[in-house]
């Protein structure tokens, strides 16, 4: 089933990608918050980065905004279904 | 402050409705060991923390339980939307549907909506921390219930991830109290 609400599947698993990219950094930012010494988690959180921003630009640029902060073009994207919490029919 | 990222912290993709599930799950979201009172807990009790480490864990834990109760509504959305409302009833949402609908209400399993009676937030660090720790685990216990009464592999997915971090932000907090602990013990606070 196809409606406004639904993502297609390039799409969401560039965004599956991205989810997992930030969890990474979410879990890794717990852990410095209480080791905030540690040099190779600060490495690898500065490598996780850098991957997370570049795959961020570019599924903004192909699917619209993900943060409201973004430049907006011809029409206010932000709106555009799905939200996180619509079903997501393939 | 704080900025929405327009997606879930994990993914959830439920095909089959199941109300009576979402009856329960429904406590995850709006209970005394929910998101949402976890989330009002920490960020509460930041306020009161003495040491930088103690301030930021409150702070991003707060915060990362916020993304949970979003993921505790989407299941229960899910879960519900598009039942008719006399299939509703038999299942036992007659007094749910009434009220709200196929809407999301935080209320714990029995129907009781949230209170913020189920936390604390003492102003005294190591007295909060400790509640912090219980918490963490009455969550995962719920979640260890919820995994029980479920099969539907849709859902049992994301509970599994939501009662896994309940053991990372445990860990969390322990060290946390461990520091302040420490500092308070040479009065290094600031």
């Amino acid at each position: 089933m196809n409606n406004a609400n639904s993502m297609h599947e390039d799409q969401e698993s560039m965004l599956k990608e991205l989810m997992m990219l930030d969890f990474k950094l979410l879990d890794l930012q717990l852990y410095l918050d209480t080791h905030p010494d540690d040099m190779n988690s600060i490495s690898a959180y500065n490598n996780l980065l850098v991957k997370a921003e570049a795959l961020r630009k570019a599924y903004q640029e192909k699917y619209g905004p993900l943060t409201v902060n973004y430049p907006v073009s011809d029409t206010w994207k932000w709106i555009n279904n799905p939200w996180p919490w619509n079903k997501m029919e393939v | 402050m704080w900025y929405y990222d327009k997606k879930l912290q994990y993914p959830i993709k439920i095909t089959n409705s199941n109300p009576k599930l979402a009856k329960y799950i429904i406590t995850q979201y709006g209970g005394p060991d929910g998101e949402i009172g976890a989330s009002l807990r920490y960020l509460s009790q930041r306020f009161a923390m003495p040491t930088p480490e103690a301030k930021a864990i409150l702070n991003d834990i707060g915060t990362e339980e916020l993304a949970h109760m979003e993921m505790v509504g989407t299941i229960v959305r899910q879960l519900i939307q598009d039942v008719p409302p006399r299939k509703l009833e038999e299942l036992g949402l007659g007094s749910y549907y009434t009220e709200h609908g196929c809407g999301v209400y935080p209320e714990n399993a029995s129907g009781v909506p949230f209170s913020a009676s189920a936390f604390q937030s003492k102003g005294d660090p190591i007295a909060d921390l400790y509640e912090d720790l219980a918490a963490e685990q009455k969550a995962k216990a719920t979640y260890d219930y919820l995994l029980q009464l479920c099969d539907d592999p849709d859902v049992i997915d994301p509970l599994r991830f939501l009662r896994e971090r309940e053991v990372v932000h445990f860990n969390r907090f322990s060290e946390a109290l461990q520091i302040v602990k420490d500092r308070m013990g040479t009065k290094k606070l600031y």
